[in-house]
């Protein structure tokens, strides 16, 4: 099988005046379908740029990146973000939210971006703020919610293209231990419904809900632990 | 706030073309309008500056009585006169004000020349005539009286610079809102109260044929040339025909506004600057908002048009607020323009298209003005824009 995402002796080395710092060291990670990955180090490790890798938000300096079997450095950046917008979905530890939109309109721009008509736009945001307990909610910006309320909008979002992976950077980070949970359990219920789920956190704890665990210290992965 | 600051560049110089234009439109329209009352078969000859000086100014090098008798003797002419212009005193029922005399000319086709030229018409008693020495026609705001305590009547007596005439007229009301205030006294009389020397302000002549006017007109000009001992194209002299004195005023309207709408172009230019420098700043605070979206899928075409549509949005608001700012300013001119001055004699004329065209002219400084931070922000890679 395909894998949907696979990293192939990735470096990406960044140079800071005469400095170079290496912070990935060729590292391979294949994530499969239907697959719940997690990636997981401590602060320094590589693990946000991995993270970029494996979102194809940034270009490896040596390596190959496979998105749905495309090399991402042979795309142009506006292909690049549309099979970014399909297939990929975004949570981030930040929620990163539009705080000038309201969750309904957040949930919506995903979809604005890939020419969905108005309609259909706002009934399936409509339906995704139902799944994730926001019906109450809709008409609210993001600063007049509590974190757990936004990292929910956040989900709605990345689900709104209905992509294949939902890639989730310290989704749990800024939230107490209990919303943490709540929102642990919704990733759980989208993987059992057949979503790709990758996530990357310094978090052990966080880390196990994971069917397979990839270590990565200094830019390699040392460790890989399958459940 | 930044925003409407920013604003104030567009909006400014799209206030002054719109109200500019249109208060110019309107006076051109004037002034053509006036001038057309004269017709096309007279010659109007006046001294002027070699600058331009408002007629009847003491700069320039008179016109005399001695030009006028040279002039009318010039073939071509069926009659001419001349007229003096000056502003004196008027007195009566103890209230003192400054009008304009004009002198009517002696003798009766002279006369009839000047009350074409001027298309004087009373309202009430009747005209001047030879003979009639302090007696005195008053112009229709002195009917209508809006200047003494007491209305004046015919029969009345009037102080003009202190020497008492008798009123036996009122003119009707005129085109040119400024010859309503005006006086027509006989020219003897006039020299004799105002206490005036030879010179002639100006010398009004009607040809015979109208094919001939720029021949007598050539004459004319040779004529004076030889008297005052000047080179042509030297000329302290104008000799016009009324559709030339209009084109004359009209190419320094069109001097003058060319340099206010100079004035207002570079006013766009720097408000043009302004929203750029606004969309840089934002495009520098939203690096995040940026990132957001190119990591949900938004291509650079769809940020770069985000930009774009938002500074070119500033632009039309600041168009739309400098034509209503435009033809607010344009209308208070107008209206102090007809309290203090003449009634009539400033008028705003909006032309659709003018307006149309700023407010397009807005949205295309602001759209410009954004295509470089739009670029920027299209440009940005996404992790760079997401890094905090």
């Amino acid at each position: 099988m395909q894998p949907i995402i696979e990293l192939k002796d990735v470096w990406k080395i960044y140079e800071i005046g005469s400095v170079k710092i290496n912070a990935l060291q060729g590292i391979n990670i294949k994530v499969n379908k239907g697959e719940f990955v997690s990636v997981q180090g401590p602060s320094g490790s590589g693990k946000s740029t991995a993270l970029n890798m494996l979102g194809s938000l940034d270009i490896p300096t040596k390596g190959t990146v496979y998105l749905d079997g495309h090399d991402i450095s042979k795309l142009t950046e506006s292909n690049l973000a549309t099979i970014r917008g399909k297939k990929i979905g975004f949570v981030f530890q930040q929620f990163n939210l539009i705080n000038t939109l309201t969750a309904k309109e957040n949930v919506m721009l995903p979809m604005i971006f890939q020419g969905v008509e108005k309609e259909e736009r706002v009934k399936k945001a409509e339906e995704l703020l139902k799944i994730v307990d926001l019906q109450d909610r809709m008409d609210n910006r993001p600063t007049e919610m509590s974190g757990g309320q936004q990292q929910r909008v956040a989900i709605a979002r990345a689900l709104a293209n209905d992509p294949e992976v939902i890639l989730a950077d310290e989704p749990t980070g800024n939230l107490d231990s209990k919303t943490g949970v709540s929102v642990m359990d919704f990733l759980h219920k989208l993987n059992k419904e057949g979503k790709t789920i990758i996530m990357v956190t310094h978090d052990e704890y966080t880390a196990k809900n994971a069917d397979r665990i990839e270590y990565l210290v200094d830019g390699e992965i040392t460790k890989t632990v399958k459940k | 706030m930044r925003s409407w600051l920013t604003l104030l560049g567009i909006f400014i110089g799209i206030a002054a073309v719109v109200s500019l234009v249109a208060l110019g439109d309107g006076l051109r329209a004037a002034i053509t309008e006036q001038f057309s009352d004269a017709g096309t078969d007279k010659l109007i000859i006046q001294a002027q500056n070699v600058g331009f000086a408002p007629p009847g100014s003491t700069a320039v090098n008179k016109l005399t009585v001695d030009d006028y008798e040279a002039i009318k003797k010039i073939r071509g002419f069926k009659v001419v006169a001349y007229r003096l212009l000056r502003s004196s005193s008027l007195e009566f029922s103890d209230t003192k004000t400054f009008s304009f005399f004009i002198s009517m000319p002696e003798g009766n086709e002279e006369r009839k020349l000047v009350e074409d030229a001027m298309s004087l018409e009373p309202i009430d008693g009747r005209m001047l005539k030879t003979g009639d020495k302090y007696k005195l026609v008053l112009g229709y705001n002195f009917f209508k009286n809006d200047i003494f305590d007491k209305k004046p009547k015919i029969g009345n007596k009037i102080l003009a610079n202190g020497m008492e005439f008798e009123i036996i007229g009122f003119l009707d009301k005129m085109s040119n809102p400024q010859f309503n205030g005006i006086v027509l006294i006989n020219e003897d009389a006039m020299v004799d109260a105002l206490a005036l020397d030879d010179s002639v302000d100006i010398i009004t002549g009607q040809v015979i044929n109208v094919n001939d006017i720029d021949d007598v007109a050539e004459r004319v000009k040779k004529e004076l040339r030889k008297r005052r001992d000047v080179d042509e194209g030297e000329e302290d002299f104008s000799v016009e025909t009324p559709q030339q004195a209009v084109e004359t005023f009209n190419s320094i309207l069109d001097v003058v506004q060319a340099v206010i709408v100079g004035i207002a172009a570079i006013s766009l230019l720097v408000g043009g600057i302004g929203i750029a420098n606004t969309m840089f700043t934002s495009v520098l605070e939203r690096r995040k908002e940026i990132g957001i979206m190119k990591a949900i899928g938004a291509r650079n075409n769809s940020i770069m048009t985000l930009f774009l549509l938002e500074s070119g949005t500033l632009g039309l608001v600041g168009g739309v607020l400098g034509v209503v700012l435009g033809i607010i300013f344009a209308k208070l001119v107008e209206i102090i323009g007809n309290n203090f001055l003449a009634e009539g004699l400033i008028v705003a004329r909006f032309n659709p298209l003018v307006i149309i065209g700023a407010l397009l002219f807005g949205f295309l400084i602001g759209t410009l003005s954004g295509i470089i931070p739009a670029r920027q922000a299209a440009g940005l890679p996404p992790v760079d824009a997401l890094r905090k």
